[in-house]
């Protein structure tokens, strides 16, 4: 090795470094702070309107991982489906989004939330009361403009910090 | 008339210098007490101020959690290190792994022996005070030799094998860089160096500076010559297959390795303990930790060396121009004993910006590409 | 009076903090020299071509981010390009500005873990690594604010895509425009021209022209080399034809060569993407498919400038609803073929640093 250039290069980059010490660190203290996620974030859950869907399966068709389980029943008198059983294994969901964006009824959502880790496999699945909106439940604008419309704005690191 | 036991007592009672105080065994015993609250203490504030030096200096925060500003950090580091399982190889050589952490912390502790912390406080005036330094410092290598032959693991190995070429290569040029301190003031004994400090010896010998911040570095495996402990080349080197509190005592080895030329560049370079307003000690404290600063801030900032390119620099940058100071040093005491000392100083600084720029620019380092 | 030595095997295990990815070397030692290496990986193999038969056109694209996981955007184009060559379907102008945009965002973001990952196998104890993945926060905030997810963005459709960016993005992509070129010039100024980083790589693992071009390699392999091929000039896509922009190339192509080219190349992406932001049209961007695409019976390949080189995707179609045959070329296993050559003669601490200078994902090696 040659110090052709007499130890300047060594020089420049403690410069750098020590610059670095005086400037604010871009670190946020999770979880006293919390940053705002995008407005389309594809959360840990998904959000199932029960009075919009019709059972058409659609969004299980469109499951890459076929994480989604619907079991529907006839009914004559009305001449549709009752949904008798609306099913998701979390578990096996990768949050792509593709049954939100398959269902041509509105009545999927993806999760706002991302802090849904549980201790036991089994309590990944979400069923029936877990799978409706409210308040701890919000609902993400993933392919809803109008709903990401409402949600608070993402944090961006280029406005946070120079 | 005494016995022959209380004959004995009264020599070794009337051998004291007259001037210590409550006598010499209380003399040892404080100052055991207080070497070792010094070392220990002192070891943990560099763990931290190295990891929250260098966090801020990455852009980020260091620890910050345990403690106010996590200050209480390394003592939960140690005592989690405590309540390790200890783990010892099936095939390696027990006693061997046993004994090695032990072998490679105690020298680190004994450096502090001569380490002068006010005028007159160290636990021995020894008059060959630097001779006991270099000769206890080399000690710590056979302990880490001992870790890695015997943990029977090809990368412990090759770790160990790289720490004591690198190691033995380096005594030199570092021992021969402090001649010239030693020839300045006229003594081997560390407090009549300080004492002989009306101005710092790094402004009259900063080409031995320079020589001993790096030959110091080397031997205390600190970046940029960190290899044997590479985390991204050989897991850990070799302190692979160490756990729980031998592996306490190996991170003590660092950080007390760091502490103790920390120490020795203060007192050898910076002037000690000297300094106007505040007490003597309080001086040494500020000195030392300016000094590890500055380690802590070459290694976030500088890449490692390969192990044929540090040897090169040990034996053909170093060693020449160490050789060189001690003999321009040599030239200045004999030659002109009464000059002005800002004079030295000046020509000193020149001669060392010279030195440096001709013979970074003569020779290349490192082999390149081996033919098989 | 010779010294014996004898010659042992160093296993740079599947596991290491070093190597990135699972990828294992088999080492023959002699003292400090390697003279023989052996590699090998699969150990990532997830059957991804395979699985790719067994869902639809468009549920494989959440499939092909899983490839190169650290440049998510780039798997996803050659397959979409794939399909549409197949199936003959055009997309709108603003649609293929808005790629050419997320694709440069996206080959910025690569480089840089690139970048920071050799300088830390170099030595320097994270802290390149640190400034890196600070500005890399910021590229994938803005793909967050896209698709809503980090790391694996599932955002290109066949077509086109199915939400268009919010308002919101294109001014921030012009904010990050402003900052980043004065953070590769302080990058540059910490350890371009550091000396323990120019003994440690210069001339280290040089790849000759030839053997580059005999084996196959493309990407900043490729070019460090000193082969100007590009693929975004040779056989445009896309609307590259529309950009000025400079392909960097090295002389020598060792590793040092590898790292400036992926630093030029940073610059040369922030070239296009502000004249993309000043060119793209409004308009829609969802193209006119059905929702289960049918091509007819062919075979297509497709190839982009991936940000490890090139990445191509080889359609085979039935007219049914999954594909019959999706392969995958991957850039990264290719630019492997010549790890021996380039590693043989030198020291394992060099052949931790040539082996981080090829930039390799291992999910792309294996798949």
């Amino acid at each position: 090795m040659k110090f052709e250039r007499y130890g300047k290069g060594i020089a420049k980059g403690l410069t750098v470094t020590i610059k670095h010490l005086f400037r604010h660190p871009v670190t946020t203290q999770y979880p006293e702070q919390r940053l705002n996620t995008s407005r389309r974030i594809r959360g840990n859950e998904l959000i199932w309107d029960n009075k919009k869907c019709t059972g058409c399966a659609t969004c299980a068709k469109a499951c890459p991982q076929g994480a989604i389980e619907i079991m529907t029943s006839p009914d004559l008198i009305e001449n549709k489906y009752k949904v008798e059983k609306y099913q998701v294994d979390t578990g096996y969901c990768i949050q792509c989004g593709l049954c939100v964006e398959a269902c041509p009824y509105e009545a999927l959502f993806m999760g706002y939330a991302y802090e849904r880790a549980r201790y036991r496999r089994g309590e990944l699945v979400q069923a029936d009361e877990m799978l409706l909106a409210s308040a701890e439940r919000p609902r993400s604008g993933y392919m809803y403009p109008g709903i990401a419309a409402e949600l608070p704005e993402q944090t961006l690191l280029i406005d946070r910090a120079k | 008339m005494l016995s022959d036991a209380g004959l004995r007592f009264e020599l070794l009672w009337r051998t004291l210098p007259p001037d210590w105080p409550g006598g010499f065994w209380w003399h040892w015993l404080v100052f055991t007490i207080i070497i070792l609250a010094f070392v220990l203490t002192l070891v943990m504030g560099f763990i931290y101020i190295e990891r929250r030096g260098m966090g801020r200096m990455q852009a980020r925060l260091g620890p910050n959690r345990t403690g106010p500003f996590g200050l209480l950090q390394p003592v939960a580091d140690a005592i989690k290190v405590l309540l390790k399982e200890d783990i010892t190889p099936a095939r390696g050589d027990r006693i061997v792994h046993w004994l090695a952490p032990v072998v490679a912390f105690v020298p680190a502790l004994m450096i502090f022996a001569v380490v002068p912390f006010q005028d007159g406080a160290f636990l021995a005036d020894l008059n060959v005070g630097l001779l006991y330094i270099v000769a206890i410092s080399s000690v710590s290598t056979v302990g880490i030799f001992m870790a890695g032959w015997s943990s029977n693991n090809k990368y412990s190995l090759l770790g160990a094998m790289r720490e004591v070429a690198a190691v033995v290569s380096y005594e030199i040029p570092l021992v021969l860089s402090i001649t010239g301190v030693i020839l300045i003031a006229g003594s081997l004994s560390l407090n009549q160096i300080v004492l002989a400090q009306g101005i710092p010896f790094i402004l009259l010998q900063p080409l031995g500076f320079l020589l001993f911040f790096i030959g110091g570095c080397a031997e205390i495996n600190r970046s940029p010559f960190d290899l044997m402990e590479a985390d991204s080349e050989l897991v850990a080197g070799f302190h692979t297959e160490y756990s729980g509190m031998k592996f306490a005592l190996f991170y003590l080895v660092e950080y007390g390795e760091a502490l103790a030329i920390s120490s020795i560049v203060t007192t050898l370079f910076l002037g000690g303990w000297r300094g106007p307003v505040l007490p003597p000690w309080l001086w040494f404290l500020l000195k030392v930790f300016i000094v590890f600063f500055v380690m802590v801030w070459t290694r976030t900032t500088l890449p490692r060396v390969r192990i044929d390119q540090l040897m090169a620099l040990a034996w053909k940058f170093l060693f020449p121009l160490a050789l060189i100071n001690l003999l321009i040093t040599g030239i200045q005491v004999l030659a002109f004993p009464e000059a002005l000392p800002w004079v030295m100083v000046l020509v000193n600084i020149v001669i060392m910006a010279v030195l440096v720029l001709v013979w970074s620019k003569l020779f290349k380092l490192g082999w390149g590409r081996v033919e098989v | 009076m010779a010294l014996r030595t004898e010659p042992f095997v160093l296993n740079i295990g599947p596991v290491h903090p070093s190597t990135h990815g699972v990828f294992r070397m088999r080492a023959t030692l002699d003292g400090e020299v390697i003279v023989d290496l052996e590699p090998i990986f699969g150990y990532l193999h997830r059957g991804i071509e395979k699985l790719a038969e067994e869902r639809t056109y468009t549920g494989v694209i959440p499939l092909t981010d899983r490839l190169d996981y650290l440049a998510s955007m780039s798997n996803n184009l050659p397959y979409v390009l794939a399909v549409e060559k197949l199936a003959g379907i055009s997309v709108s102008e603003r649609a293929e500005y808005l790629r050419v945009i997320l694709a440069e965002l996206q080959r910025i973001a690569s480089h840089l873990i690139a970048v920071g990952a050799f300088l830390n196998d170099c030595g320097a104890f994270f802290t390149p690594f640190l400034y890196m993945f600070r500005e890399r926060e910021k590229i994938v905030d803005l793909f967050e604010m896209l698709s809503g997810q980090r790391l694996l963005y599932n955002y290109m459709r066949i077509g086109g895509f199915n939400q268009d960016v919010p308002d919101e993005f294109l001014p921030a992509v012009q904010r990050f425009l402003r900052q980043m070129p004065a953070f590769i010039d302080e990058y540059d100024y910490l350890l371009a021209e550091n000396e323990i980083l120019l003994a440690r790589a210069k001339g280290v693992g040089i790849l000759p022209k030839e053997l580059a071009i005999n084996t196959g390699a493309s990407g900043p392999v490729l070019r460090a080399s000193g082969v100007r091929w590009d693929i975004r000039k040779v056989d445009p896509y896309l609307v590259y034809d529309r950009f000025e922009f400079e392909i960097p190339t090295g002389t020598v192509g060792d590793c040092y060569d590898r790292y400036r080219v992926r630093v030029e190349e940073m610059r040369q992406s922030l070239r296009i993407i502000r004249q993309a932001v000043e060119q793209i049209p409004a308009g829609p961007v969802k193209g006119n498919v059905p929702y289960l695409i049918r091509p007819p019976v062919g075979e297509a390949y497709a190839r982009i400038e991936a940000p490890k080189g090139e990445l191509g995707f080889y359609l085979v179609s039935d007219n049914s609803i999954a594909p019959y045959r999706c392969h995958i070329r991957p850039p990264s296993q290719i630019n492997l073929t010549a790890l021996r050559d380039m590693i043989v003669g030198w020291k394992i601490q060099d052949a931790i640093i040539i082996f981080g200078s090829i930039d390799i994902t291992m999910g792309e090696v294996d798949r």
